[in-house]
């Protein structure tokens, strides 16, 4: 019954991933112009280039051609070349992709005991506990990453010096400390976020009827709240959880150009800019991977957690 | 037992609509002073280029990074442009871009929802799967990609995360369009010979209102950040057009150089005026479920 | 202790359950309100005492309060003594051996079985928990209770989840789950309302039988006095959050002692007779903090209401082996059964 579910949500994901790779491929199209002039961004190319240009990416040939060829390529590794850098496009993701992802496990590590945590103990403390992870989820909720950007180099960097400010460390341990602060602002918004719901679903299991029933059999407190509360209210929690730290994906984006970090979305931003598509390109399409192979994740682990999946799709 | 009771039922035309000053009342201390907030920058969105004391937009490199003195309250950014000037006139580009990200992707959410809701059957599925694969590509990415295509600014910003919010609108809005589809007085209207879109627009849509409003407030927060980071990337808002956003992209050298007032002006001013939206909404919400029950 | 057959020469045993003047107030929009005002009633080793009241009433708050799972925030006054030992004075091991010893079965199966736990888990974790059997032992005794319940193919049934049962199959569960403790009182909350009459009268029938075979003491609780009376010896009848009668099952209907039992019988419809119009009480249910004070609590609703209803709260007297809180039960009784013609 379970697999029914997890084959049709695999199937449900599969399908955006075919249609966000569409339209990442399509924007070619779209842009003003022809797509030549919108994979040098303009600029002005030897007819060799152009011909290379041609050939490279099959424009005479008719449009889902086209797009199968680049599919193709891009299931290969082969993404296209950088016009800026004039490099294979996967050569530059892959020389960044370590600052991304280690920058997203951070910020989900920090999400997943900082938020789950707090909200767990403002559920089952209420009092003091309870108000002040109230109110301070209720102000970082609305804290922008590159606000809080702003704000932790201030004062963790500026004034009291604890972290590095920006840029990149060189080994592992000084790679940590130069993610740490980019971490903490990318997790600040989303960990009110997290803090909130899992307050609210542990809450809410403890009123619930089946916890009325094993109390009146006895059933000590500490074991009623990790058997029927916690493990109850981990399903709506792990999938918060989970959607929350794929959205990182997208904004860790604009974290990496507050501290200057050479991931994938700083570069991604970079080519934007410059109009180097096939980079966007590349770089979307990996982004957009990545978004549903968590996704996927999260599905994994619903029906993991709840027996009665085959009813219904999972509730969001 | 129910005999010993007497038990009146059947349809019921819609609930009753409260006033917007009453809706609003409702909402509590905490509401009231958010909409006063919101309030408060909606005029500074339409008259704060007026208000500026001084030129947004005019460099002046002699008074960079001075701090407040005289008439400049909050001083000066990296050209040397008032910033308390600058904080008014941006809070148009601020506004307008979240304005139109939350029409368009009500609008169109809330039209797909219902038509779902209604027709129900084989197209309600198509619908549903539709919105299931495309809910998967986040708001951000797709205003890059935009941005890249289409050239930086913010309308290519504001279509792109329309466009990708909208899904999210209609799901939301498909549930509560669909309860009330189910509800008797619908029924009634139906065999009474109303048309489909006559019962939609004005039964159906009405009683989703509070929702509707509810949604949309929140979501106005939403894309305030998401268009305010658009725009401190470089990629929405451009310079020198005044924008929070741009301001903090902007005035970020300074918090190393140890001027970050200009920064710091404008990350409250956009967090203040989220934080207000995030509130009101989320009252309107409660407010909204409660009327449901 | 009301009077009815008892042994030759001895003192009658001390009863299972005594609860004396229970008061219980619970906060209600920012204030403590009565939910039950001065509630008294004794059950006897093996004897089957029906609670009839409409909503309100506070006949789950009552079994509630036995049980101890009162929500948050309310207030306690009054004796309950299960056994001899007063309930509110136990804690740890004793409050947990208390709650083996009295078993609840709640109204909605499907609310109150944990979706996400197997059934074998549900079953068996009072006795792996508090009692301290092992897994396997407890899985076989799980299994030989579905049996005694009328589920057959029991091991198969522990490995499922509640989602997979029906809900009267569900409900079997929770009987036999609360058998399995060897409980002495078994406080039954509804347990057939939720469920199609069909499914009720079988669940019914088991509940019934199951009781009675094994001695235990039982507080049924509903609100359709034709099935307390059907099934318990005797009937408390609340209203608005106080007892109101006591009477032995058999004479309520012949001679109830009130006129709200009366009523109560009167408003069933019964299909051996014809009638133009269904008999109706008329008003709503109150509960005890919407009684009027200083006055008996139907007064308002009742057709035989006279002054002597109105100038203060009617004692709950006994009478005829029974108990009535009627100011004018004595020249009340031989009309009360007239009342449904």
């Amino acid at each position: 019954m379970r697999w029914r579910f997890l084959a049709r949500r695999l199937a449900m994901l599969l399908g955006s991933l075919l249609v966000a790779s569409f339209v990442i491929f399509g924007a070619l199209y779209l842009a003003p112009g022809n797509p030549i002039s919108a994979l040098s961004g303009g600029r002005a190319l030897p007819p060799a280039s152009m011909h290379v240009l041609e050939q490279r990416y099959h424009l005479n040939q008719p449009f889902l051609t086209q797009y199968w060829y680049w599919l193709d390529n891009a299931l290969h590794g082969n993404l296209g070349i950088s016009i800026t850098l004039q490099q294979n496009v996967s050569s530059v993701i892959a020389a960044r992709m370590w600052t991304t992802g280690g920058l997203v496990l951070y910020a989900a590590l920090i999400i997943v005991v900082v938020g789950i945590g707090s909200g767990v103990v403002a559920a089952l403390r209420p009092g003091l506990a309870d108000t002040s992870v109230l109110v301070s989820t209720a102000i970082t909720a609305a804290l922008p990453s590159f606000v809080a950007a702003i704000v932790l180099i201030l004062v963790f960097s500026v004034k009291l010096g604890w972290f590095p400010a920006l840029g990149n460390g060189t080994n592992f341990w000084s790679n940590v400390q130069h993610l740490t602060l980019p971490a903490v602002a990318l997790a600040i918004s989303s960990l009110a976020i997290v803090s909130r719901v899992t307050r609210a679903a542990v809450r809410e299991e403890a009123d619930r009827e089946h916890v009325q029933t094993a109390v009146s059999r006895g059933i000590p407190a500490r074991q009623l709240i990790r058997r029927h509360i916690l493990r109850n209210a981990a399903i709506p929690i792990a999938t918060v959880s989970g959607i929350t730290i794929a959205s990182l994906i997208a904004v860790a984006a604009v974290v990496e150009t507050a501290f200057s970090l050479n991931g994938l979305g700083a570069y991604l931003v970079q080519a934007a800019e410059s109009k180097d598509l096939a980079v966007v390109q590349g770089i979307s399409l990996v982004l957009v991977t990545a978004f549903v192979l968590i996704n996927a994740a999260v599905d994994l682990l619903y029906a993991a957690l709840d027996p009665r999946v085959a009813l219904g799709s999972r509730a969001q | 037992m129910s005999a010993a009771i007497g038990i009146r039922s059947g349809p019921v035309a819609p609930v009753r609509r409260r006033g917007a000053l009453g809706l609003l009342r409702s909402t509590g201390v905490a509401g009231m002073a958010s909409a006063a907030v919101i309030a408060v920058a909606a005029v500074l969105a339409i008259f704060g280029p007026l208000l500026a004391p001084y030129n947004p937009e005019l460099p002046n490199l002699s008074m960079a990074w001075v701090g407040p003195v005289g008439g400049h309250l909050l001083g000066f950014d990296f050209e040397g442009r008032d910033v308390l000037s600058r904080l008014l006139a941006g809070a148009q580009s601020s506004m307008i871009g979240p304005l139109a990200v939350v029409a368009g992707s009500m609008l169109l959410g809330t039209v797909i929802a219902v038509i779902a809701a209604w027709r129900q059957g084989p197209l309600d599925t198509v619908i549903s799967a539709g919105l299931d694969i495309v809910f998967a590509f986040p708001g951000i990415l797709l205003a890059v990609l935009a941005a890249a295509v289409f050239g930086a600014g913010l309308t290519a910003a504001s279509v792109a995360l329309s466009i990708a919010y909208m899904p999210y609108v209609a799901r939301v809005l498909r549930g509560a369009a669909m309860k009330e589809r189910g509800q008797p007085y619908v029924a009634a209207l139906e065999v009474q010979g109303a048309s489909g879109p006559s019962i939609c627009l004005r039964h159906i849509v009405p009683n989703m209102l509070p929702l509707i409003v509810a949604q949309a407030t929140i979501m106005f927060g939403w894309a305030m950040v998401d268009l305010a980071a658009i725009s401190f990337l470089g990629l929405g808002v451009q310079p020198p057009a005044a924008n929070w956003g741009v301001m903090i992209s902007e005035n970020q050298p300074g918090i190393l150089q140890g001027y970050p007032l200009p920064a710091l002006a404008a990350g409250l001013a956009i967090v203040a005026v989220v934080i207000a939206f995030n509130v009101l909404g989320e009252r309107l919400f409660e407010q909204a479920q409660a009327a449901r029950r | 202790m009301s009077a009815d057959v008892r042994t030759t020469g001895s003192e009658p045993p001390p009863p299972l359950l005594a609860v004396d003047g229970l008061t219980v107030l619970l906060p209600v929009e920012g204030q403590q309100r009565a939910v039950l005002r001065e509630v008294s009633l004794q059950i006897r080793q093996g004897e089957a005492v029906g609670l009839v009241g409409e909503s309100g009433s506070g006949k789950s708050m009552t079994a509630r309060a036995i049980d101890r799972l009162l929500p948050r925030g309310a207030e306690v006054q009054g004796l309950i003594r299960f056994e001899g030992a007063d309930v509110s004075a136990l804690s740890g091991a004793a409050l947990r051996s208390y709650r083996n010893r009295v078993a609840m079965i709640f109204q909605d199966p499907r609310a109150h079985v944990n979706p996400v736990r197997r059934i074998g888990d549900f079953m068996t974790e009072a006795l792996r928990t508090n009692l301290g059997v092992t897994a396997a032992d407890a899985r076989q005794r799980a299994a030989d209770m579905l049996s005694q319940v009328g589920i057959e193919n029991g091991a198969q049934r522990l490995r499922q989840y509640p989602h997979e049962l029906s809900g009267g199959m569900l409900q079997r569960v929770m009987i036999a789950a609360a058998l399995l403790t060897e409980p002495a009182l078994l406080l039954a909350d509804e347990p057939t309302t939720a469920l199609d009459v069909t499914t009720q009268a079988e669940v019914m029938a088991i509940l019934d039988e199951l009781r009675r075979s094994y001695g235990l003491g039982m507080l049924f609780i509903t609100h359709d006095l034709e099935l307390a009376a059907a099934i318990c010896d005797r009937t408390i009848v609340m209203y608005a959050g106080q007892v109101v009668e006591v009477r032995q099952s058999e004479l309520l209907h012949s001679d109830p002692l009130h006129p709200y039992t009366a009523a109560l019988a009167a408003a069933r419809p019964d299909i051996s007779q014809r009638a133009s119009r269904l008999r109706a009480i008329p008003g709503r249910p109150l509960s005890a903090f919407e009684a009027p004070l200083g006055e008996c609590a139907f007064a308002p609703r009742c057709p035989h209401a006279r002054d002597v209803c109105l100038t203060a709260v009617p004692e709950l007297a006994e009478l005829d082996g029974g108990q009535s809180r009627c100011a004018r039960v004595a020249e009340l009784r031989g009309e009360l059964e007239t009342a449904d013609a």
